[in-house]
């Protein structure tokens, strides 16, 4: 630890030398970085942010240079690629999981020149903006499509981690199916990993052999479709990717991360100058998440109404966590009407009434 | 809590599937490391088969025919590191570390017009009679053949080291080569040979992955299985039996980890996550670690 932390700096302070030059002349292409959590064949996350990566490319042709490095683990090693990668010029560099929270704000910290984005964190500074998607609003469409879907009233759902959006999704999915099936039970597993597929498969399995006839999932692989599909008669949605192969069934559905706009406005900004941090968090409404084709394995009713819940959420008329709610030790945490502040979903920890078993610490 | 939900037969069913890609990958290496060689690309070679079985199978339409080039295509990157450390006497571990990171990038390369499909079907088959054994059949006889051709490996293994002779020559070999090359023996050629079989082995277990267990190629899918075989054959002692042992542990308390937590079991699930590693270690240091192979990763060369 003790040499990487002086290699590091050594490697800050020549940066720091470098970065008081002039730009040389055959620098003038925009560099723009990415840091992958998982490989970008995932056929889920990573793919679609390869996709925005993609998309930089074909919008901005040869002003630009991309690159990208794939199956970082999330952690103090994180910290060695970005620094590599700011010291191969780029000048905006994308960290694409949660996880590269803390090291992208030290690596931001040594290229004050360098422009830093960060996924679903909450940490910013002023080269450091964070960008996230609402992806709680789609997680109520797909536990509206479970409620009704369901026979057994199990819903099984593959957890990564026990992260605030994990949670979040974990919650918003939850109120929606109860709101349409009161009886629904939810069962809930965590992987430990944003990628396994073996494990994933696993994992549906599990919870299809304990009664679940719908698999939500919050991790990157598409085995659990593949899963689903070998048993038969249980429903799934893709994940991230429309995933799109599984279609009609079992994947109903899908949340899909519509990350380029996102990315070429960003590229943009910094090759006019004048990109400044900030933190947003779009939803349906803006575009950055879409819901994936609704199949014909769906009922047409229930495919009406799920697509009206989408349209209200997108409008801004229904919030997925609205009032009355209560937390899952019974203490009241929205009113009648109340609609949750971010700063609350940014950073829940808590399970909504009526959700079974204890959130890992 | 509800412990009620989860179905020991089905249980102990997956338990079966879930340890057939490291016991396949874990007997070739067994192989391999009674020959006095140490493979440590065991990962690479497992993503490489998982690869090349996918394409051959989607090829051709069958299974079968996909496990085969999974095991060729395995063979074929375990000759690469075979000529390396045989005949150019390369250091054996950094090898077998770059022969993994060759071939996790090489399936990458590959798989690449591959993503997104799905594998030809590979049904279960129900053993007659067998299978209509009341809790027995569903647990044992009613998997895909893969399952039986994995242990049909390990059964042929333990019969090849203990009650042949070329079985003899090869432990003889990895027990202490210069010995072994005095008497006569074959050294390079034995330890070609063993690679080559440890190649094939773990190239069937990739390929168990990307067409039984996940049916799809996804980069980086076998995500650590090779260590976890590599891992198991020490803690096997070098022993077909207690391997087969090891893996069934690992793979059962995975199972076990997970359907605990569907179950709603109020342990922590950080435990639950740690458990298949934790009691593989415990179980196998508890049966005592056997000694490894005389002459385990040492380079032989002839005028030496």
């Amino acid at each position: 630890m003790k040499r990487r932390t002086l290699l590091a700096s050594g490697a800050a302070a020549a940066a720091l030398g470098l970065t008081g030059l002039p730009v040389l002349a055959q620098d003038t292409k925009t560099k723009v970085g990415f840091i992958f959590v998982g490989p970008v064949g995932d056929g889920g996350w990573t793919y679609q942010h390869n996709e925005g990566r993609l998309a930089i490319e074909q919008e901005f042709g040869d002003s630009v240079e991309t690159m990208f490095v794939e199956s970082v683990p999330e952690g103090p090693d994180a910290v060695r690629v970005m620094t590599d990668m700011a010291l191969k010029g780029a000048n905006l560099i994308f960290t694409t999981s949660f996880g590269y929270m803390d090291q992208t704000v030290e690596v931001a910290s040594k290229f004050p020149n360098v422009k830093f984005e960060h996924a679903t964190g909450f940490k910013d500074a002023p080269n450091l903006a964070t960008y996230s998607a609402r992806f709680y609003e789609g997680r109520a469409v797909q536990g509206h499509i479970a409620g009704h879907m369901t026979t057994s009233n199990i819903i099984g759902y593959i957890g990564s981690f026990p992260i605030p959006e994990v949670i979040r999704g974990i919650n918003s999915s939850y109120l929606a199916a109860k709101a349409v099936n009161p009886d629904v039970q939810f069962k809930i597993v965590w992987a430990y990993t944003w990628f396994d597929p073996a494990k994933e498969a696993e994992a549906a399995n599990v919870l299809i052999e304990q009664g679940a006839d719908v698999i939500l999932q919050h991790t990157d692989s598409t085995a659990p479709q593949a899963a689903a599909q070998a048993k038969g008669n249980v429903i799934t949605f893709g994940q991230a990717s429309d995933m799109a192969e599984y279609a009609p069934s079992p994947r109903v559905s899908s949340i899909i991360d519509n990350w380029a706009p996102y990315y070429i406005d960003r590229t943009r900004a910094v090759m006019d100058g004048t990109w400044e941090t900030h933190q947003v968090w779009e939803g349906i409404g803006d575009g950055m998440v879409k819901i994936g084709e609704i199949s014909d394995a769906v009922p047409a009713e229930v495919k009406a109404s799920a697509e009206a819940l989408r349209d209200s959420i997108a409008a801004g008329e229904t919030h997925p966590f609205t009032g009355p709610v209560n937390k899952q030790d019974g203490s009241v945490w929205l009113a009648e009407g109340e609609k949750a502040d971010d700063g609350t979903l940014l950073g829940m920890n808590f399970y909504v009434e009526g959700i079974e078993g204890d959130i890992p610490s | 809590m509800d412990l009620s939900a989860i179905n020991p037969i089905l249980l102990l069913a997956s338990l079966m599937v879930a340890a057939t890609p490291i016991l396949l990958a874990a007997i070739g290496e067994l192989v391999v490391e009674r020959a006095g060689v140490l493979n440590l690309g065991v990962e690479g070679m497992m993503i490489t088969g998982a690869v090349c079985g996918f394409i051959v199978a989607t090829a051709t339409g069958s299974p079968w025919l996909g496990f085969l080039g999974a095991a060729l295509g395995g063979a074929l990157l375990s000759l690469l590191f075979g000529v390396l450390t045989q005949f150019l006497l390369s250091n054996q571990v950094a090898t077998g570390l770059a022969l993994t990171l060759f071939g996790l990038g090489l399936s990458a390369l590959m798989g690449q017009s591959y993503l997104g499909i799905r594998a030809p079907a590979f049904p279960d088959i129900h053993v007659p009679l067998l299978g209509d054994i009341p809790v027995i059949g569903p647990i044992v006889f009613q998997h895909d053949p893969m399952v039986y051709v994995g242990l049909g490996i390990v059964a042929g293994v333990w019969w090849f080291l203990n009650r042949t002779r070329a079985g003899l020559v090869l432990r003889a070999v990895g027990e202490n080569h210069d010995a072994a090359h005095a008497l006569g023996y074959h050294v390079r050629r034995t330890r070609m040979l063993a690679i080559m079989f440890g190649g094939a082995c773990a190239g069937l277990g990739g390929a168990y992955l990307s067409l039984v267990r996940v049916p799809q190629w996804t980069e980086g899918m076998t995500a650590g299985a090779g260590w976890i075989a590599l891992a198991i054959v020490v803690f096997a002692s070098w022993k077909p039996g207690r391997l087969v042992l090891g893996a069934y542990l690992f793979g059962g308390v995975t199972v076990l980890q997970l359907n605990l937590q569907a179950a709603g079991v109020a342990v922590p699930v950080e435990y639950l996550s740690m458990s298949p590693y934790l009691a593989t270690i415990a179980v196998l240091v508890i049966m005592s670690a056997g000694r490894a192979p005389g002459s385990l990763g040492r380079i032989f060369h002839a005028a030496r």
